[in-house]
């Protein structure tokens, strides 16, 4: 065959040649299609802050770990009381004005769409759970800090029973202006808590008093501070950060 | 007719298509996965070298975030690197399954002599009069280098992991000291491939256009004795 014929008269050095050329060739191909793959990516649309393609796979992401790897069981680690750091003020939006105490009250909308206001003694009622953990905030460090306060699976079943069947739990701040949304697997967590107590003492303004979110099973960007509101939703609940770019989800 | 022997030249294949495909792929992966860990730790950064209150380097001076335009994208530096790092991950694996299954690691692995080997071919290339020892494809520094190599990429994915999600992995995140431990490792390991680079592109540079070619395309021409008769 005449193919063959030709490519058996080539010499080694003409074999060589021919096969760097296509090689070359190739990674030239290669290089062009990794830098237009770059600049497609960030040439997609947004989807809160983010390029969609990016949006997808954190929800992937966040299938993945739900379905494989997250468990009520896998509790995260506690400490002992000496370990316990200097947890800084990280972020008062929501926060700006000083809260008065004494007229503060939460709006509860429990899943079946009925209101109610609660008082901080309703929640104070609830058995109290003290836990020592590693609160990690979405930049990276993290302190160790003890919190106090009831869980938020006790909350819902006294207050919005039933209210298990939602797939979210919705949580504003009083002005509305910091908002969060999880799912309800980490909102039922044994370690979630509706905490009024902060290294022994009650809450301060700054870290969110009379009463915050602590969620160690993510980070601390979904754990809200000076709650205002809370309803348990089908429709997946706006999110502050969320919306600026980062995961939904972030779970730990 | 008379017989003798000449030394011919062949095609000699030095590296796999598969070798090549995932060593090539990496290149721009790990670049992603580099700058989208700088766009991260940006965010909280307290490594540097030093002793006590001393500090020789912190990474990063302000000088380099501003030269570098990072800074101010948590965000997307996160969304990044949870999505390239599934394509890092299945490369790092497709290569290292290929490695043993092919019996290509044959000429990775160190073997008891490398160690010695391997600081002789160091000082080779430092200059000093040693002679090299012979070797197959790979020399004893390269056996152990680029077997460290893919060492540090599963530590990487490991350490990744076990700060990605510390509470449902918080066996492995504890495994690897703690999640202020496994950040610091991860941070180290990058320099490490940082380093790694810098040496790697000197010593492709030093060994020659045949050696670069030869993983590219996989082969290179190779002398070899061969019996020939005249008059054929």
């Amino acid at each position: 065959m005449a193919t063959n014929k030709s490519k058996v008269s080539l010499t080694p050095e003409q074999e060589l040649a021919r096969r760097s050329r296509r090689s070359f060739i190739g990674l030239g191909a290669g290089a062009a299609g990794a830098i237009g793959g770059w600049y497609w990516l960030n040439a997609q649309p947004l989807e809160d802050e983010i390029p969609r393609p990016l949006r997808r796979v954190l929800g992937l992401n966040e299938r993945v770990v739900r379905s494989t790897l997250y468990s009520d069981s896998h509790l995260v680690r506690t400490y002992p009381a000496s370990a316990v750091g200097r947890i800084k003020v990280n972020g008062d939006i929501g926060m700006e004005k000083p809260i008065d105490l004494a007229s503060w009250c939460m709006n509860l909308t429990s899943f079946d769409g009925a209101a109610r206001q609660l008082a901080l003694a309703d929640i104070q009622s609830l058995p109290r759970y003290e836990e020592i953990i590693d609160f990690k905030c979405v930049e990276g460090w993290s302190t160790v800090t003890r919190f106090a306060g009831a869980r938020l699976s006790d909350f819902t079943a006294r207050f919005a029973p039933g209210s298990e069947r939602a797939a979210f739990v919705d949580m504003r701040t009083p002005s509305k202006d910091y908002y969060v949304g999880f799912e309800m697997a980490s909102a039922l967590h044994p370690q979630t808590l509706l905490a009024y107590e902060m290294n022994g003492a009650p809450l301060t303004d700054k870290h969110g008093a009379p009463l915050r979110l602590v969620l160690p099973v993510k980070y601390g960007i979904k754990s809200i501070k000076r709650i205002g509101s809370i309803e348990y939703t089908d429709k997946r609940p706006a999110d502050y950060w969320g919306e600026q770019g980062y995961d939904y989800y972030s779970g730990l | 007719m008379v017989a003798g022997v000449r030394s011919v030249k062949i095609l000699e294949e030095k590296h796999k298509l598969a070798t090549r495909w995932l060593h090539w792929i990496n290149f721009p992966i790990l670049s992603a996965m580099i700058f989208s860990g700088l766009l991260i730790y940006w965010a909280y950064d307290p490594y540097r070298i030093g002793v006590g209150s001393v500090t020789l380097f912190h990474f990063f001076p302000n000088w380099f975030y501003e030269k570098t335009g990072i800074g101010y994208q948590l965000a997307l530096g996160m969304a990044l690197h949870f999505v390239f790092a599934w394509i890092f991950a299945i490369n790092g694996i497709a290569y290292v399954l290929y490695t043993l299954i092919s019996g290509e690691w044959r000429a990775l692995i160190p073997d008891r002599k490398s160690p010695r080997e391997a600081v002789q071919v160091a000082m080779h290339d430092a200059g000093f009069k040693v002679a090299l020892p012979p070797q197959g494809r790979y020399n004893a520094a390269q056996r152990i280098t680029y077997s460290a190599i893919v060492l540090m990429g599963g530590l990487s994915l490991t350490t990744g992991l076990a700060i990605y999600k510390p509470a449902q992995l918080h066996w492995l995140t504890a495994g690897l000291g703690g999640y202020e431990w496994a950040r610091w490792e991860h941070f180290w390991l990058t320099m490490g491939y940082v380093g790694f680079f810098a040496i790697h592109i000197a010593q492709v540079v030093r060994a020659g256009w045949a050696n670069f070619r030869a993983m590219v395309c996989g082969y290179d021409l190779a002398e070899v004795g061969a019996k020939v008769t005249h008059g054929d």
